[in-house]
């Protein structure tokens, strides 16, 4: 029987452990099992064979940790041929009576992915896919993804399985005692990543007992709309008289797995310690139950690497403001590729309520492709949001998909068969959360009804591609009110049918509606009220606008969604109106920024920045307050009367001085001066870059231009954009002595290369007598001192 | 096969944090940024310990003259590796990029803690064993990094905690800990760690 048509109906029973097993037949500690496929072929075949005997439907090869990392590609090949042969053996042994079936298993890599680890997502992507196609090749009948405790390896392996067969694929986490994965993940926010990318089945095992799933379990049931995998420890471990054992015994296992075959686990295992035993045990337990039939949760719901978000009565806001439409700094941001202040903008608006960030990063100056890429990941190393892909592009569409962990939200696609045509695809293979523009060929219909019907049309089509409609969410199209006085109304007629009739989500980008009057706050919080009213589930809107938010909360609370007004109390909490702080006169708030600064007053010194423009020349602040308040610190931290943390904190203060003259600067079209341009980064090997960052932060208030390549750097990479830039300082960060061997390679490349550039080097194990031994120009002990051999190079 | 311990949250030692902060003298605003960050912090930490114990069956076979040294006292030794998980390192890397200074602090309080729950395993070890060594860890003296490979297997840390090695031997969570603790068969007082190290202008050194 096929597989996919065998877990409809059935209860499933899969193998239990098989390590614990190894170790019992003489497996050292260290040793691979998985060469024990050719080495021991009659051992793995008769544990396959104790467990169809004690009634397991599937069993797992002996493939666990079968990947290129570990093995060549040759003993690769040999090991998952003899691997899924041993099982293939083992039913036909057992009697094969069309409900046995052998999985290719894959567990993790060992290595953790970027951005907390060092291992590159689509590196992790072309590992598992060699395994993949070597299990689909010697006839494994379904993938069987397990043990992961990281949502985006788990992503990387079942996209692999997706790219290089058609078998069925089963999803299964080892979660930790808090019920989340290591990295994070919810089960429910698994599930919506696993479902969305079409996975079979979705589950959990590994690191706890039985008795420790509950809630793991019950989460998972309450959300998943595939069958749900279950595979225990024997309890958790426990070391007696110097000896690792579990204690959770076949017959006490057996009778944990009773509740959960009667709550509707459709697949039941058991993992570390389990034997056949529990095996037979759980079946001999559970098979008398009736199974409980599948049902569609049919739930509208995003994801992050942390948490889902879901689309239900309360309104989802999310937040705009990462897009250059319209915004002067958020351009040149992009043209310079200055990532962090993207991230500012993400992580302001997260402060702001926000539930899903959208992101748009499209600009004819800029290659969008390698933007967004870049955008994606790093946001997600800042923000545990989900995250809202806005491009027309559909290379840029998928590559953010890819790289996205979790199911995300996708702006846009509309009514134009091409527009359906390379969207639809794209949301089938990655999972996700489409926002569907009610247009088409003809352009926006003038009335609700044909908006309507475009939304029935797209609907339609995505079917047939496989994708359901609470996958879709509607956008109807906030036009211009002032171009045409009946844009409101059509909108929100639209948008009311398509909740009631057609049982759909909807959004709108809400500030359009206002484009071209004065005062477009009001317009836009009166306009958003109306909208939540006619049954409005997400919106795109600035969540700086007070106005707004103050819509939002006020609807929620006197709609009931908000249970005890917490949500609208705290608001109220924190915007409370400050007493307005008169601006003294300029005398004073001159001595004022200085003060700001060495005190590291933040805010303040970016309010009285603000104050000073109006009066004084950008410039003419930089050079009377910025710089002379910074020597003094930096004065200060050389004498070590003040330290590193209080170095830093007027760093970031100078910095949002900055921030608001570079933004008027723009705005008048002017451009500051620089003293030249650096180029920064930890290398190759090293993750760590909190110094790196600090010696950025000084050498930007001191007016260079400083590019920042990141940690993990490899030398071509530093070398080359030394080149491109000019640069006439390189600076060079490594932590570990295992990593200085990087820099010193890197400084020989340089040599090489772009022998005019110096090389500045630093970091916790470096000594002036190490520096010089690599090569380096200058060994500088902390950041201040990066900043005065900056000063001596370019001055000269 | 190795034992996972789940501990509660150890005591804060702000003192601590402030000595990796490199900071003796703290203003008040930085007392407050610490109050700050560390209320920020101490919700995405866990505290979990991977463990086991073996006999030390050949001396002969440690290459590590310092270890051998550290282990002189002892036949049996327990290994183990600690986390405080990836929850630190998304704050240090969040704050590297939002406000230098905050990474800054995160970095001490995560130090802080990583070394907080060893002392709390190591005090549960006590209580078992009676008498113990220091910490001995991978790159300590002459002990070669490498091991780090070994220490992470024996102790199923990337099973059990999520523990993963790069290429530079360096451990991500990065707030984790390997070491190597001898069961002592005689009572003796172990020294302060910092007294054998040669660099004497440390900013980190704890008093002697």
């Amino acid at each position: 029987m096929n597989l996919r048509e065998f877990l409809k109906e059935n209860r499933v029973y899969l193998d239990g452990g098989m390590g614990t097993l190894l170790q019992a037949k003489g497996l050292k500690p260290g040793e691979l099992p998985e060469r024990w496929n050719i080495t021991h072929p009659d051992i793995i075949k008769d544990i396959h064979k104790a467990y169809f005997e004690a009634g397991s439907n599937i069993v797992c090869a002996n493939t666990f940790g079968a990947n290129p990392l570990k093995f060549s590609d040759d003993e690769l090949e040999k090991i998952i041929s003899a691997a899924i042969k041993n099982a293939k053996d083992a039913i036909a042994e057992t009697g094969d009576i069309g409900n046995k079936f052998v999985a290719l298993d894959m567990g993790s890599l060992g290595k953790l992915l970027k951005p907390l680890g060092d291992f590159y997502f689509e590196d992790a992507v072309s590992a598992f896919s060699k395994t993949v196609k070597l299990g689909a090749k010697y006839g494994a009948d379904l993938v069987f993804i397990e043990t992961m405790n990281d949502s985006y390896e788990t992503k990387a392996a079942l996209l692999a399985a997706k790219e290089n067969c058609d078998l069925p694929v089963f999803v299964s986490n080892a979660y930790s005692e808090d019920g989340k994965l290591m990295t994070g993940a919810t089960p429910s926010a698994m599930v919506a990543l696993a479902e969305g990318m079409g996975a079979d089945a979705v589950g959990t095992n590994c690191s706890l007992g039985p008795a420790e799933m509950k809630d793991i379990v019950s989460e998972l049931l309450s959300v998943a709309s595939i069958p749900v995998i279950l595979k225990p420890n024997a309890g958790l471990p426990v070391t007696v008289d110097g000896k690792t054992v579990f204690k959770v015994g076949a017959k006490e296992f057996a009778d944990e797995m009773i509740e959960y075959a009667k709550a509707g686990v459709r697949l039941l295992g058991g993992c570390c310690g389990t034997t056949p035993d529990y095996i037979k045990e759980t079946v001999n337990a559970t098979k008398d139950f009736p199974v409980v039939p599948l049902t569609d949760k049919n739930l509208t719901v995003i994801s992050s690497y942390s948490h889902t978000v879901s689309f239900d009565k309360k309104a989802i806001l999310i937040g705009e403001r990462i897009n250059p439409t319209g915004k002067k700094r958020f351009k040149q941001a992009l043209i310079e590729n200055d990532i962090d202040y993207i991230l500012r903008e993400g992580v302001s608006q997260q402060e702001k309520g926000v539930d899903v960030l959208d992101v748009n990063v499209g600009l004819p100056e800029i290659d969008e492709v390698k933007m967004i890429e870049t955008t994606f990941f790093e946001l997600q190393s800042v923000t545990d949001l989900p995250l809202q892909i806005d491009t027309s592009d559909p290379v840029a569409m998928e590559k953010a998909l890819r790289i996205y962990n979790g199911k995300a939200m996708i702006n846009s696609v509309n009514g134009k068969e091409e527009s359906m045509k390379a969207v639809f695809p794209l949301v089938k293979k990655y999972g996700g959360l489409v926002v569907a523009l009610t247009l088409d060929e003809n352009g926006i219909p003038a009335t609700a009804e044909g908006r309507v019907k475009i939304a029935e049309k797209i609907i339609e089509t995505a079917k047939e591609y496989g994708i359901s409609k609470k996958d879709i969410i509607f956008d109807t199209l906030a036009m211009a009110v002032s171009a045409d006085k009946n844009a409101a109304e059509v909108t929100l007629s639209s948008l009311k049918t398509i909740k009631e009739t057609l049982g759909c989500h909807t959004s709108l980008g809400v500030s359009n509606i206002s484009f071209g009057l004065p005062e477009r706050d009001a317009v836009n919080s009166i306009f958003f009220s109306l909208a939540l009213e006619n049954g409005l589930s997400a919106a795109i809107m600035n969540p700086h606008s007070k106005d707004m938010m103050k819509t939002y909360h006020s609807f929620n609370a006197l709609k009931g969604l908000d249970d005890n007004f917490t949500d609208y109390i705290s608001f109220v909490t924190e915007n409370k109106e400050e007493p307005e702080k008169a601006p003294a006169k300029t005398e004073e708030n001159n001595n004022d920024l200085q003060y700001a600064i060495i005190k590291g007053f933040k805010e303040k010194s970016a309010i009285i920045t603000e104050e000073l423009l109006k009066t004084t020349d950008g410039m003419e602040i930089v050079k009377e307050k910025i710089i002379p308040a910074l020597d003094i610190v930096g004065k200060g931290f050389e004498e070590k009367t003040i330290y590193l943390p209080q170095l830093l904190m007027s760093a970031e203060s100078a910095k949002s001085a900055f921030e608001v003259i570079k933004k008027k600067m723009l705005s008048e079209e002017k451009t500051g001066d620089s003293k030249g341009t650096i180029v920064i980064a930890t290398v190759k090997g090293d993750i760590h870059d909190i110094g790196k960052n600090i010696v950025k932060l000084l050498l930007e208030n001191y007016g260079f231009d400083v590019i920042d390549l990141g940690k993990d750097v490899p030398p071509e990479v530093i070398v080359e954009t030394a080149i491109e830039k000019s640069a006439r300082l390189v600076g060079l960060s490594a932590l570990m002595t295992t990593t200085v061997p990087a820099m010193e390679e890197t400084i020989k490349l340089l040599r090489e290369k772009h022998p005019s550039c110096k090389v500045v080097v630093g970091g916790a194990v470096l000594t002036k007598d190490y520096a010089d031994s690599i090569g380096a120009d200058k060994y500088a002990k902390d950041a201040m001192e990066s900043v005065r051999y900056a000063e001596e190079i370019f001055r000269k | 096969m190795a034992e996972k311990l789940i501990f509660d949250a150890p005591l804060v030692d702000k003192k601590e944090i402030l000595r990796y902060m490199g900071c003796k003298t703290p203003d008040d605003a930085v007392l407050s940024l610490v109050e700050e960050c560390l209320s920020e912090a101490l919700p995405s930490l866990s505290y979990a310990v991977s463990y086991s114990v073996y006999p030390i069956k050949y001396k002969k076979d440690i290459s590590s003259q310092g270890l051998l040294k550290h282990l002189s006292d002892s036949d049996e030794i327990i290994i183990f590796a600690a986390t405080i998980g990836v929850g630190i390192d998304r704050l240090i890397s969040k704050y590297s990029r939002i406000s230098p200074t905050k990474a800054v602090v995160f970095q001490a309080i995560g130090t802080e803690r990583i070394e907080a729950l060893c002392d709390a395993f190591c005090d549960e070890m006590k209580k078992k064993y009676k008498c113990i060594t220091n910490r001995f860890s991978p790159g300590y003296s002459d002990w070669d990094i490498k091991d780090q490979k070994l220490i992470i297997s024996v102790t199923d840390a990337t099973k059990n905690l999520g523990i993963c090695l790069n290429d530079s031997y360096l451990m991500s969570p990065s707030k984790s800990v390997t070491a190597v603790v001898g069961i002592k068969n005689t009572e003796t007082e172990e020294k302060n760690p910092c007294e054998s190290c040669e660099n004497a202008g440390c900013i980190y050194r704890r008093e002697l």
